[in-house]
Parts: C-alpha cells; structure tokens; sequence
C-alpha cells in the first residue's frame, strides 16, 4: 500500500428540498505516503467538501474512499468515528482547543476516545509529554488555551493531531488566523513532520503557504481543475 | 437543583413524619392492649338526661354490673374481664394531701394494664372477699404523700376511713387521650382498692351541693376491659359488645366501646393517605427539579456545541456524548440528592425546634397558632431509613430520565455543523 489515502470518482450530493446541490461531481485522487498536498480554490469550489470527506465527518453520495488500505466510504457513524480517532488528525483554523482543558489535556483527549476506552496509562503520558516537546510547548504543560498566543495554540492542536499516530493529517487553512512570523513557525512544523514521514494534506487559499507543500491542487465548480497554484 | 434539593427533603420529611405518628399509635395500642377492648362510661350530652328544676332527679348513666356479668360470661371469646369504678377524692397522709384517683378495681386489673409493682402486693382475691380497707397506690403519690418514707404498713386516709399500704406501683407512662371515646390516664397519681371495697364504702350515687344547684350522679362502674383471646378475635368480639351494650344502653349515648386495635387501623390508614399526599407533592416538586435540570442541560449543550463538534472530530462516538452529559446531570441531580438527604435527616432537629418556639410562645389559649402548635407537639418523627435510599435514588433517576434528552441532542448534532458553531 504505497497509498496513504485515494478518493475514487468521489460525489456529493446536498438535498435541499427544492434544490439539489452538487458539491463534489467526481473527484479521484491520490496520495501517496509521505505526500504533502495543497488543496486551493474559491469559495463554492468543493474544497471544503472533501476535506469533510477526507476527515471522515461525513459520507460520499456516491464513490470510493479508501483510508489506509480499507473502504470507509459507507460506515456507519460509529465505525467513522473510529476512524477519526485512530487514522485521521485535525488541525483547524481556528485551533478548536477545549478551553476549560490544559495543554497536556488536551492533547490527550484523542487518547479517551480510543477503542475499548482504556485509561491513560504512564506510557500515553509520556507520549504526549514528548510531542508538546515536539513543538515546543514542554514549559507550558498546564497552561489553558486564553493563557496562549494564537501560534502556541496551534501548536497544541499540531502535537494532538498526532497522539494516535494517524495515516494523514488534514489541516484546514492552518495559518490563516495567525501573522506572518508566527505562520512561518508553523509551517516549519508541518514540513518537519512532513519530512518524517507524516502525510500533509492541507487546504488553503494562501498561494506563499501552498507553495510550502510538494505539490498543488485546485478545484474549481466541485472538480479538480487543474494542478499548481490556483491562478488568482 | 433547587427542585431536587426540596422534593428529597420532603420526602424524606413526609415519610418521616407519617412513620413518627404511626410508631406513636403502635406504641399506643400496646399500651392499651392489641388485644384489649375498653367499654367506658361517659356522661351523656345534656339533651338526653337532665336533672329537673326543684325535683330530686340523680343522673344515672354508665356501665352497669348487668353489663359486666353479660360481657363476662356470654361472649365466647372473653377471656378475661374486669372491672372498674373510679372516683377523684383528696388523699392524705400526716400533713401531706394530694388530689388523687381512686380505683377500685379487681386484682387481673394489674396485669392488663401493664402495672408493675415497685414493692409490696397488689390487690388479691382475698382482700375483695373480705372488703379489706387496702390500698396500693401510685408512683407521685408515694412521692408526694410519703417522700422518703416506706409507705407499707403506713395508712392514707380518704373517703373518711384510714386504707392501709400494702403495696406501690412503678412508674408507669402514660396513654393519650383518644379523641373523645376516652381521656388520658395518668396512673401515676392512682390509688388502687378492692372493687368490693370500693362498693361498699362509697356510695354509687355522688351528691354535689353547691350554692344555687344540686346534682347527683349514679355511675356503677367506670370501665370495664374485656381481654379478648386472640387478635383476629378482636373486631367481631366488639361488634357483638356493642349490640350486648345496646341492649341496656340503647340511644343513652352513655357508653362507649374503644377497640385499640380499631384504632391502630385508623392510624394506619391515615398514615397512608398521609403518604400519599405528600408524597404526590413531593413527586411533583421532584418533576419541577428534573425540568429545571433539563433546562440548564440544554443551555449548557448549546454553549458547547463547539466542543461536541471537536470532540467527535477526535472520535467521540455519539455515546461517548451522551454518557458524558449524561454524567454531568447525574452529578447535578445527585448533589441536590445529597443537599435534600441531609436537610431530610435533620427533620426531627427541626422539629425540636418548633416544638420548643411553640410551648414558648404559642401554646396559651385557644387560637388557631395555639392548635396548630399542639399538633405540632404530638408529633415525632422519626426518619424511615429505608427512605433515604429511595429518596437518593429517585434524586438520580430524576437526573436520568430529565438528563437523558438533551444529552442525545448533543450526540446527534453534525459534527460539521458543530465545529462552524460560534
């Protein structure tokens, strides 16, 4: 399985009563391990959509996504959520930390949601102690989220994404609510990962931070329309 | 909460309450006897018998010894039965004297009323044969009358004539007063003698002269206890005593029939109708809590819709939600169980409390506070253990069922719809 993930002929279709909304009309991709893919386009282009596809947050009206060597387009809302938990990490724009949860918590809470919901052992601890490591964050181990600049909060949510060492990472404008400085600190984390091994795939709208990735995609009217950045 | 907290309390309060009055009714008829039944003389209401202006007219009423030989000896399941006649006189003693009831009585009388001797005899057979001039008298008139002394051997004088102590009573715990069929009974301020005795040196009929009137009453007998042979006996043996009574007494309204056992079934019933009203409230109170619950629970899934959504984009099964908010009302609606337990426990302090304010303040004259404050002194409650478990348990099941709705609305929200929240 030289594939991380590949979507088939993916389509997506919104009933709306009156209106049918086709978001997606039949996107195939793939992507290899250790890929580091931008996904760009205008609003209304299906980006979105099938970054909602990829993280498994919702199902294709028709096609295939295969996670990992299996099938996981038609699950049921139980085995998706396995899925979420063990072979897909988040990173979202606007962080979506739990703000009542420390650093350390929060990193940890993929690790209750585990199957056969076992406890946190020394051995998980230690893990999540290493990946604040990982980004730096080793001081601030109990601090709360407010207690956090917007970079720093990211940070959390980089080293959460990947406590179960998922096949890919989806990360939904990941900059976009941070200044250039501190934009660049966090994509110097993404191509560390990236050049570890880890499987990026990123959707954007910045033509500087796609051009971080290896390679471009962009989607135009629910398709792919082409590669390389998206023409301004 | 508020709702939770009150509900539990009362319950535990109400319950308590009811299981106070109906150990004090228990302990009641034990005291009189489960198997007892109690004929009592009573004076009738004015209308039915009345002395005429300027003729010599004596008010005969009560128990008779006809009556005492028919309950006695026709009806199967008597064991025993004994007589009573009663008479308030001045008792004295050297320079002591004391308002005492005198009771001449038979010697079975003892035993059934659960008299035990302090020291000395009772009455005996003996002495009813031979009209003895005895008396065996009561714990405060040893007190009063003799202070340190030994009454035996020593003579009180009453009624004119000396009576020789043969014997003292332990102190004995009073019994209520039951509605209007019976007075309460000291029997500590009684000097007990022979019937017999009593027959011949008092006279059946008491003349009253005061300035301006006159009355003379006639009472053969006071009471008479019947001893019935076994408590499933005890109902239909009253039956057949009031028609027996009927038959002398009919329409005098001079005689009443009290059933202890009647009574405890009373008590019982009224205890039930007692719990089940209150405890109507207390569920309702208890509903009113779960719905303010529910309430603070579907504001709290609304302020944290974000969060479900992160948490489901992390894994979270849609039970894993559920059990999660599921788990914040249990812990709610246990607390205001707890809070309502310990508030519950405390209803017999609090009724200390009042019962103390009412006989300070309250207990003079006969105003409605005044009544109320009676009642509250007879009351005692005692804490019904095994409502403290089912008060708890009803405090969390209420978390349950009022936690349960909108704990699957959490679960069930988009988990894409929820991470664009806010």
């Amino acid at each position: 399985m030289r594939l991380a993930a590949k979507v088939d002929q993916l389509h997506k279709h919104y009933d709306l009563g009156t209106v049918l909304v086709k978001a997606l009309r039949g996107v195939s991709l793939d992507f290899p391990y250790g890929d580091f893919v931008a996904i760009m386009g205008s609003s209304g282009s299906g980006k979105s959509t099938l970054l909602n596809l990829l993280g498994a947050l919702d199902r294709p009206t028709y096609g295939r996504y295969i996670l990992g060597g299996q099938d996981v387009s038609q699950l049921s809302d139980d085995e998706l959520s396995r899925i979420r938990n063990e072979m897909i990490g988040f990173i979202f724009q606007s962080y979506n930390l739990i703000t009542q949860y420390s650093v350390l918590e929060n990193i940890e809470v993929p690790l209750h949601y585990r199957a056969g919901h076992s406890a946190i052992s020394a051995e998980d601890r230690d893990h999540c102690l290493e990946l604040a490591e990982i980004v730096g964050l080793e001081e601030r181990l109990d601090h709360r989220p407010f207690q956090l600049s917007g970079g720093q909060q990211q940070r959390v949510a980089i080293a959460r994404a990947l406590v179960n060492d998922p096949q890919i990472i989806l990360a939904d404008e990941p900059t976009g609510n941070l200044d250039s400085s501190t934009e660049e600190e966090i994509m110097q984390i993404l191509e560390k990962m990236n050049a570890q091994g880890r499987t990026i795939i990123m959707v954007t709208h910045e033509p500087q931070i796609a051009r971080r990735a290896k390679r471009q995609i962009y989607m135009k009217d629910g398709l792919i329309a082409g590669e390389g950045i998206f023409p301004v | 909460m508020l709702g939770i907290v009150f509900g539990v309390f009362s319950v535990i309060a109400m319950l308590a309450i009811g299981e106070g009055a109906s150990q004090q009714a228990q302990k009641q008829v034990l005291q009189l006897g489960a198997t007892n039944i109690i004929c009592v003389s009573v004076k009738p209401p004015q209308g039915i018998a009345k002395a005429g202006q300027g003729r010599l007219r004596v008010l005969r009423y009560g128990l008779l010894r006809k009556d005492y030989e028919l309950l006695a000896n026709t009806i199967r399941t008597v064991v025993k039965a004994i007589p009573i006649r009663e008479v308030l006189d001045e008792a004295r003693f050297s320079d002591k004297a004391m308002v005492t009831r005198i009771v001449g009585c038979t010697p079975d009388y003892f035993a059934v009323n659960h008299l035990f001797l302090d020291r000395g005899r009772f009455v005996s057979d003996r002495d009813q044969a031979e009209n003895q001039l005895v008396a065996i008298i009561a714990a405060d008139v040893a007190e009063r009358l003799f202070q340190f002394e030994d009454p035996i051997e020593k003579q009180v004088y009453f009624n004119t004539k000396l009576y020789t102590v043969v014997g003292v009573t332990k102190r004995r715990e009073a019994t209520a007063a039951i509605g209007g069929s019976m007075s309460g009974q000291d029997y500590n301020k009684d000097i007990y003698i022979p019937l017999r005795t009593m027959n011949v040196q008092f006279p059946e009929v008491k003349i009253d002269f005061s300035p301006g009137s006159f009355s003379a009453e006639e009472i053969q007998l006071s009471q008479i206890t019947l001893q019935i042979d076994d408590r499933d006996s005890v109902i239909p043996t009253a039956e057949v005593v009031r028609e027996s009574l009927d038959r002398n007494h009919k329409e005098k309204q001079d005689v009443n029939v009290v059933v202890p056992l009647e009574l405890l079934k009373q008590a019982d019933q009224l205890r039930k109708i007692f719990n089940i009203v209150l405890g109507s409230i207390a569920a309702i109170s208890l509903v009113v809590g779960g719905i303010g619950i529910m309430n603070i629970m579907l504001a709290t899934v609304t302020e944290r819709t974000r969060e479900i959504g992160i948490r489901r984009a992390m894994g979270a099964k849609q039970r894993d939600i559920v059990n999660q908010f599921l788990t914040e009302t249990i812990v709610l609606s246990g607390t205001g169980g707890i809070l309502g337990l310990i508030l519950g426990l405390l209803t017999p302090v609090a009724f200390q409390g009042i019962k103390w304010f009412v006989t300070r303040f309250v207990l003079e004259g006969g105003t409605a506070a005044s009544d109320l404050g009676k009642m509250f002194t007879n009351m005692n409650p005692q804490i019904a253990t095994w409502s403290l478990p089912v008060a708890f348990s009803i405090s969390v099941g209420i978390g349950i069922v009022f936690g349960l709705y909108p704990a699957i609305q959490a679960a069930k929200l988009d988990p894409i719809e929820a991470l664009r929240h806010e």
